[in-house]
């Protein structure tokens, strides 16, 4: 038998880096034939500008008061108009971004990293799934705006409780989905491969399981931050969010209620943001499904 | 003169076994079926009272229909499946009363290699990290070490080394079977488990894996169990077949007396439904009726006697023992006795 030359390590890195390099370029080539994420990419990169750009190029804080130009219409001056105290409605959209996209992502974040874990154990240990379904099965009989307002009415009305209840409210929803993903991932046969090795469960879960379950998991996560968004915006307009005189989208639209008939722009300005909002993340969790589904495999198919 | 002494050198080896590598003595797995308020409604017997012994370099084959315990066998000796009741003895060490932390250790002396090779390699792993990770989990070597014997195991297995940074999607059914076996040779085992490694395969594929199996038992003094349901498949690569039915071992012998004088009639009847291609040479075939009984409520005595055509009296209520018939040749029936 021929003795051929084992490959040299540079060799080895140089191959390793030529693969990543390709894999990465596929990856953009397909990000960028599928319209719908990145349509939905588009607006929210232009949501995240205006949330940190708008209270710069404003030249009102968000707080300023000036009765004598209360519910002035949008003009050059105040460009979204200003509401019944006479404050800037664009300064107050623009720092109400930032309120609302921050418990949003805020919520998104922990509901991932929380649902994961309560998912990934509860699919792995039987015991402690039939106790860790049962508690979640008792959190979505709720309605979530019902349990998040029973939520701050415990802890009282703060940007921070805001993320709290909405993420309480939310995590039986992820750990649910992870550890439907998990459960068909464990009876896998690389599973039972890894446990004739001796693996131990840590990895087992981690390093095996875990990678399998990302893609559902990162698609319900844009879920639940345009559902945390809707969800907070209710809760303000409710009066069990973000307490005045913070802006935040729902507390601007619920400022807005009392004066609709005469002042369009305080209704309009906040909700279509909203609607804006929620429209691009619903976009990118769709796209980002069939990226994410090898079985949707679009742009290798082109 | 070459081939000579290699079948020289086989024959003093069989002969010259001395101990067994693997003792398996009375192995059993009951499966309990409850009901669903958890009361004990009986057991599936899915293995009862099975005994073989592996030899370093040996290959024992074990078929059956499907449902005849062997997989079920070859997952028990792993501790996949915790056996009720029997001793595997691997070195003199009995590993069915090892802790499992003591049986890891172990681990690495005995591997497995699965049916389908499209579900047995993690689809998000590196086929170069899927065949590091056992040699991670035992901690050997180190990551440079590791990546070296990759390296090497996948050229011996037929893989191009430059493969190493690919996903397991990115190969046929062959190569993945190939980067399977790989990963079982990882830890340098003793015995390797084969659990239908070839069904999956087209034919063509087949004997190319078989093989690479046959070559790397030489190089790495592998012993093999050889499970599978095609009895052509393990007559070329088994030295011993034993053949089993609704959980029991009936006929065990080395291949080619089993082939020339099989006596179980259950093994009579397997072996006359293997086709012949020559339509000339007709065989008498042993048709046997009906379906396996259930393994919950397996008949009483001989648990063949339902389907046997040679049933006696005495079949029905003793059941027979495994007898010695000639040298290495045993059989369960009471035709023999």
């Amino acid at each position: 038998m021929e003795v051929a030359k084992p490959i040299q390590h540079n060799q080895l890195v140089a191959l390793e880096k030529d693969i990543k390099k390709e894999r990465r370029q596929l990856a953009v080539k397909r990000f960028f034939s599928n319209k719908t994420v990145l349509a939905g990419s588009i607006m929210l990169i232009f949501l995240t500008l205006f949330a940190f750009i708008g209270p710069l190029i404003s030249q009102f804080t968000p707080l300023q008061i000036d009765p004598a130009n209360r519910l002035a219409k949008p003009s050059a001056e105040h460009w979204f108009g200003t509401d019944n105290f006479g404050r800037d409605l664009f300064s107050r959209v623009a720092h109400g971004a930032q309120v609302s996209m921050g418990v949003g992502l805020s919520v998104a974040v922990l509901t991932a990293v929380i649902g994961m874990v309560i998912g990934l154990y509860a699919a792995y240990y039987s015991a402690l799934d039939h106790i860790l379904m049962r508690i979640s099965d008792a959190l979505m009989a709720f309605p979530d705006i019902l349990l998040a307002i029973a939520i701050m009415a415990v802890l009282g009305p703060q940007p921070v409780n805001v993320v709290i209840a909405v993420t309480l409210a939310k995590i039986p929803v992820v750990a649910r989905i992870v550890r439907s993903s998990a459960l068909v991932i464990k009876e896998q046969t690389y599973i039972e491969a890894m446990r004739a090795q001796g693996a131990s469960s840590w990895r087992i879960i981690w390093r095996h399981i875990l990678p399998n379950t990302v893609s559902p998991l990162i698609v319900q996560v844009t879920y639940v931050f345009a559902i945390a968004i809707i969800l907070e915006a209710a809760l303000s307009f409710l009066g069990a969010g973000v307490p005045a005189p913070d802006p935040s989208w729902g507390n601007i639209l619920y400022d807005g209620k009392i004066v609709i008939y005469n002042a369009w722009w305080m209704t309009v300005f906040p909700g279509a943001f909203i609607v804006m909002a929620v429209l691009a993340l619903n976009l990118f969790g769709d796209g980002l499904r069939d990226l994410l589904d090898p079985h949707s495999n679009k742009a290798l198919k082109e | 003169m070459l081939l000579q002494q290699q079948l020289d050198g086989k024959i003093t080896e069989q002969k010259d076994t001395g101990t067994p590598l693997l003792q398996v003595r009375n192995l059993k797995k009951y499966f309990p079926i409850t009901s669903p308020f958890g009361r004990l409604k009986g057991h599936v017997k899915a293995v009862e009272s099975v005994n073989f012994d592996l030899y370093e370099k040996g290959t024992l084959g074990l078929v059956g229909e499907s449902g005849c315990g062997k997989s079920t066998t070859g997952r028990s000796i792993l501790r996949l499946i915790e056996p009720t009741e029997g001793s595997v003895n691997y070195r003199g060490k009995d590993l069915l009363q090892l802790n499992q932390r003591e049986f890891k250790g172990f681990r690495k002396e005995m591997q497995m290699v699965f049916q389908d090779p499209h579900s047995s390699l993690n689809p998000k792993k590196r086929i170069g990290e899927l065949i590091e990770e056992p040699m991670e989990i035992h901690k050997i070597g180190t990551k440079a070490d590791r990546m070296e014997r990759a390296m090497d195991l996948l050229k011996r297995t037929g893989i191009r080394e430059d493969q190493y940074f690919r996903f397991p999607h990115e190969f046929s059914g062959g190569q993945r079977q190939r980067i399977g076996i790989a990963r079982a040779l990882a830890v340098d085992p003793a015995i390797i488990v084969l659990d239908e490694p070839v069904s999956a395969l087209d034919v063509s594929i087949q004997s190319q894996v078989l093989n690479l199996l046959e070559e790397i038992q030489d190089e790495f003094k592998l012993a093999y169990l050889f499970i599978s349901h095609d009895l052509s498949v393990v007559r070329h690569i088994a030295d011993e077949i034993g053949v089993m039915y609704l959980g029991h071992m009936v006929e065990k012998a080395p291949t080619d007396d089993l082939f020339a004088n099989p006596l179980h009639p259950y093994t009579k009847a397997l072996l006359s439904a293997i086709p012949i291609p020559d339509r000339k040479q007709r065989r008498e075939r042993i048709i046997i009726k009906g379906d396996v009984p259930s393994p919950i409520d397996p008949p009483s005595g001989c648990v063949f006697h339902t389907r046997c055509p040679f049933a006696m009296e005495q079949c029905k209520s003793i059941k027979p023992e495994m007898l010695q018939q000639s040298d290495g040749h045993q059989v369960a029936c009471h035709l023999y006795n």
